[in-house]
């Protein structure tokens, strides 16, 4: 869905429902996953239909993922870390977690 | 980075947001010798038009454009002007005694304002079609975001939908970057001309009107522009297609736009006035010409107080910064208000003529049937409107009905649809009908950030008691 423009910056390598994810120093976790090709971030509670990143900007809260075992992390305002572990979550199960 | 361990008990002004017009708020303020902090969202200052200044990946100067580059000056404006800037820092309370309530890495604190000016800027006006939910349908701000901070391209069959400035320079800016774009479906009717005329004078005398013309120009040579009264996002479990006019155009991303509004939730919930906008069909602060709200000691600068975009931000954020030096040090010296006022005049000299001209259809912002209002709980505009038919007045009963504006994002992408939806179904206006009221914690804030908050022994012992 996105390409990098220029394939500079720091090489961060982070873990998205464990498996391997490569992604650059700059990014935040939305921007990361919609890097690698992960268009959705979470199931919703009320339906159970998947949601991806829409405003990137911290309003939607449409990219809610758990970040090192925190639940519901806007992934569009937390910048990458090295070694984190992303898991997409799913609906009313895990919204609370 | 700022820590929350950093931050003192009192300032004399606290900005909130890092935009153009906090940005040049925190500049007046700091060199006139306010002790002053700016609170920021974001990983970095900016904002959202001038998102990721100092950190861009986009090497090329050319893809963004210098209108872009011109918030690099405001940062450093702001940074030896001697404001403290703290960056990933949540303000989730603010109230009329000036108390800010805000989070840094997960440690809370209280901060007790002497003045705040409010600078929470714009958020784009929800765009309620059919499908719109749907991983692959994104909001055009916020594929812009990903190209400045992060030097993201759409790629594959992009497709842009709606309409105003931003999804045209959005537009122009991908192409710039290499990408490719399938069509625009213009959403604008035809007709906004009529409105838009009478104001084309004064546009024409605007710094936007030989920019924009240029932009359509560059944009229409190489994307098909197919103008639509009807769009669907269509896919089962992410977008696969785009409906319009009895057509079907397959598409891996729908990049939607129409318009930005203000962010009214910080100064609603800090209980400042607001009014009905009929011309920009949005609700705005009642302020007075230095941008001080009804609450005393608390403005409301830059597109937050009424979109006129980015430069006009700036020099808002300057008149509640100068406002602000004079009710705290008189004896400091400030700019000349008259030259700022000057400046900013001639900023919103083309905006009746935008907005006119970039008014969304009714049916766009009034949608009908299956369509989803409200994202987080999935309440539908056939919903909204039957429980309107049924004898609910507001958006807070219909709160209390449907739990619509009652997710995370806190109204902040239905708001202004189901006042629209209520108004439009009980024949009367949404000034009438209102918003949604709004209560801190304005962002969400976990019951760890909470305990993080320092306690007095005095307090201490009041509790143990």
């Amino acid at each position: 869905m996105f390409k990098r423009l220029a394939d500079s910056g720091k090489s961060v390598a982070l873990t998205v429902d464990g498996r391997p994810v490569d992604c650059r120093a700059g990014d935040t976790v939305a921007a990361a996953l919609l890097a690698a090709g992960v268009d959705r971030c979470r199931t919703t509670p009320v339906s159970g239909a998947p949601r991806g990143p829409y405003c990137l900007m911290g309003v939607c809260f449409d990219c809610l993922v758990t970040i090192d075992g925190v639940g519901s992390r806007q992934a569009c305002l937390v910048p990458v870390r090295e070694g984190m572990a992303v898991e997409t979550q799913s609906g009313r199960r895990e919204a609370g977690r | 980075m700022t820590q929350a361990s950093d931050l003192a008990a009192h300032y004399d002004l606290v900005v909130i947001g890092g935009g153009p017009a906090g940005l040049a708020a925190a500049a007046e303020a700091g060199r006139a010798g306010l002790s002053t902090v700016l609170f920021d969202e974001n990983p970095g200052v900016g904002g959202q038009i001038y998102r990721a200044i100092t950190s861009t990946p986009v090497a090329d100067r050319a893809i963004l454009g210098e209108d872009y580059r011109a918030g690099s000056d405001l940062v450093a404006e702001a940074r030896t002007g001697g404001a403290l800037i703290a960056n990933g820092a949540t303000v989730w309370s603010l109230d009329p005694a000036r108390l800010v309530g805000v989070s840094i890495a997960g440690q809370a604190r209280l901060i007790q304002a002497g003045r705040v000016i409010v600078a929470t800027g714009s958020l784009e006006r929800p765009f309620p079609i059919p499908g719109w939910t749907l991983p692959g349908v994104m909001s055009a701000g916020g594929a812009q975001t990903l190209l400045k901070a992060q030097g993201l391209v759409p790629d594959g069959r992009t497709v842009m939908a709606g309409g105003g400035p931003l999804l045209w320079l959005l537009a122009a800016q991908i192409l710039r970057a290499g990408g490719r774009i399938e069509a625009i479906l213009d959403t604008m009717p035809r007709r906004n001309w009529l409105r838009a005329l009478p104001h084309l004078p004064d546009f024409l005398l605007s710094p936007y009107a030989a920019k924009g013309v240029k932009l359509l120009r560059e944009v229409r040579a190489r994307v098909p522009v197919i103008r639509v009264a009807e769009l669907e996002a269509v896919g089962d479990d992410r977008l696969r297609e785009v409906s319009f006019n009895g057509r079907r155009l397959p598409a891996d991303l729908l990049l939607l736009h129409q318009g930005v509004v203000p962010n009214v939730n910080l100064a609603m919930a800090a209980g400042v006035a607001h009014e009905w906008n009929a011309r920009q069909l949005c609700f705005q602060p009642v302020l007075d010409e230095d941008f001080n709200s009804s609450v005393p000691g608390i403005a409301v600068a830059g597109d937050g107080a009424g979109i006129a975009g980015g430069t006009a931000a700036a020099e808002r954020g300057r008149i509640a910064a100068v406002a602000a030096i004079r009710a705290l040090r008189p004896s400091a010296p400030v700019p000349d208000l008259q030259i700022i006022r000057q400046r900013l005049q001639r900023e919103e000299m083309g905006r009746s003529f935008l907005d006119w001209l970039n008014r969304p259809a009714d049916s766009f912002r009034q949608p009908e049937g299956d369509t989803i209002v409200c994202r987080c709980e999935e309440v539908t505009a056939g919903q909204v409107r039957a429980v309107a038919d049924l004898g609910c007045e507001g958006p807070n009963q219909m709160k209390a009905f449907m739990r619509c504006g009652m997710g995370p994002c806190q109204g902040r992408l239905c708001g202004l649809t189901v006042t629209e939806l209520i108004a439009d179904q009980r024949g009367t206006t949404p000034a009438e009908v209102g918003y949604y009221r709004l209560r801190p914690p304005v962002k969400p804030i976990t019951v760890a950030e909470f305990a993080s908050l320092p306690i007095a022994e005095g307090e201490r012992l009041a509790v143990e008691n």
